[in-house]
């Protein structure tokens, strides 16, 4: 364990106040519904995947693994989860 | 340095891939293709919901209850239930964090907090399954061709008018108001109560299908969580690995753990809020 020294557990809680928030803001948005459907609707998977990042980055510790293995788990998932959908959200759409 | 001497020390194991441990990294892979599954399922999940994109239940009609308070509280619950993983993942990493620095004592305790959080969390999940199998207590009809009709009682206003009899709804805002197609339409309908697996009062049972399937995956990988978290917090209290001088362990079913609560971060968005 050669790089564990990121200063006490001040980045832990900053990282848990941002998911916090960005969570009530989801929430809040879902109740109140301020904007149309479809910007709503972008809103939430973009504030979604900020959370993701976070939770990956920091939680998951891969901001402070090496950048090799930090791109070896994000090119599969940057390829092929997309790619996945686009399957199954546009191929398939021919079988309605 | 030849090339014979680098062969043997990765052969035997003295060469760390991207610097990482084996377990670490076989935790990576195994998570990098549960994300791919999870994937699947929330594209598949996608798929249905635009294709009936009409007659799908909006979430928040389905689960409105909060427990101890009355009337519709939509996306409360579940929030909550949210904040309860977020707050567990804060607990396990903490609890990596104090490994790292070979304090058992603090270890012990975010750990015993992260499987706390597990289980009031699967707990939470159980409390929601049981409300969405249960049903409303006016329950709705399904039509002979299978669509559902929720019954609005004589009396009550609908689109600015009332009517002496009991009129249908359709979908989301779409009213019967003729008696002759009420009676037409209720004489082979069925009475049902909640939601299983063939018939869903809240509308297609296809969002059944996939609630009880990817709530339930989820759930079992939480249950899958807590049991391994149990058993590396039974081990540092029993000083395994104090003994063993590090705490990868930890770290290794922290990687788990964070990866549940980030599949629920999607179940969330996609469930409850899209």
């Amino acid at each position: 364990m050669s790089h564990d020294n990121h200063g006490g557990t001040k980045k832990i809680w900053i990282v848990f106040w941002i998911l916090l928030a960005l969570t009530t803001v989801e929430v809040v948005l879902g109740i109140y519904k301020p904007v149309s459907y479809d910007i709503l609707k972008w809103t939430f998977i973009i504030l979604t995947l900020v959370k993701a990042y976070y939770i990956v980055a920091y939680f998951m510790h891969v901001k402070h693994e090496t950048k090799s293995f930090a791109w070896t788990l994000a090119l599969p998932t940057f390829i092929l989860i997309p790619y996945l959908l686009f399957i199954l959200l546009t191929e398939a759409s021919d079988l309605i | 340095m030849g090339a014979k001497a680098t062969t043997e020390s990765v052969w035997r194991g003295g060469v760390k891939p991207y610097n990482a441990s084996y377990g670490k990294m076989m935790m990576w892979f195994f998570l990098l293709t549960d994300a791919l599954t999870f994937s699947g399922f929330l594209g598949a999940y996608g798929f249905a919901r635009f294709k009936y994109a009409e007659i799908w239940p909006v979430a928040e009609n389905v689960f409105t209850h909060f427990p101890g308070i009355q009337g519709d509280q939509p996306l409360i619950y579940v929030a909550l239930m949210t904040f309860i993983l977020i707050m567990s993942s804060v607990t396990m990493v903490l609890a990596v964090h104090h490994g790292k620095n070979m304090d058992t004592k603090k270890v012990a305790w975010w750990m015993g907090f992260t499987v706390l959080g597990g289980v009031i969390f699967l707990g939470s999940q159980a409390w929601e399954w049981m409300h969405f199998i249960h049903g409303t207590a006016e329950g709705a009809l399904q039509l002979a061709d299978g669509s559902i009709a929720k019954v609005i009682a004589a009396g009550t206003e609908v689109m600015g008018q009332t009517y002496n009899f009991d009129v249908l709804r359709l979908g989301a805002e779409k009213f019967i108001t003729d008696p002759t197609i009420i009676a037409t339409l209720t004489a082979n309908a069925e009475h049902i109560y909640g939601a299983n697996m063939v018939a869903n009062e809240y509308g297609l049972p296809q969002f059944a299908n996939f609630f009880f399937f990817i709530t339930g995956f989820h759930g079992f990988h939480v249950f899958t969580g807590v049991v391994l978290n149990l058993i590396v917090f039974i081990n540092v209290l029993f000083g395994t690995y104090e003994k063993r001088g590090h705490y990868e362990m930890v770290e290794k079913v922290g990687l788990y753990w964070h990866f549940v609560d980030l599949v629920w971060v999607f179940v969330f968005t996609f469930f409850y809020l899209v």
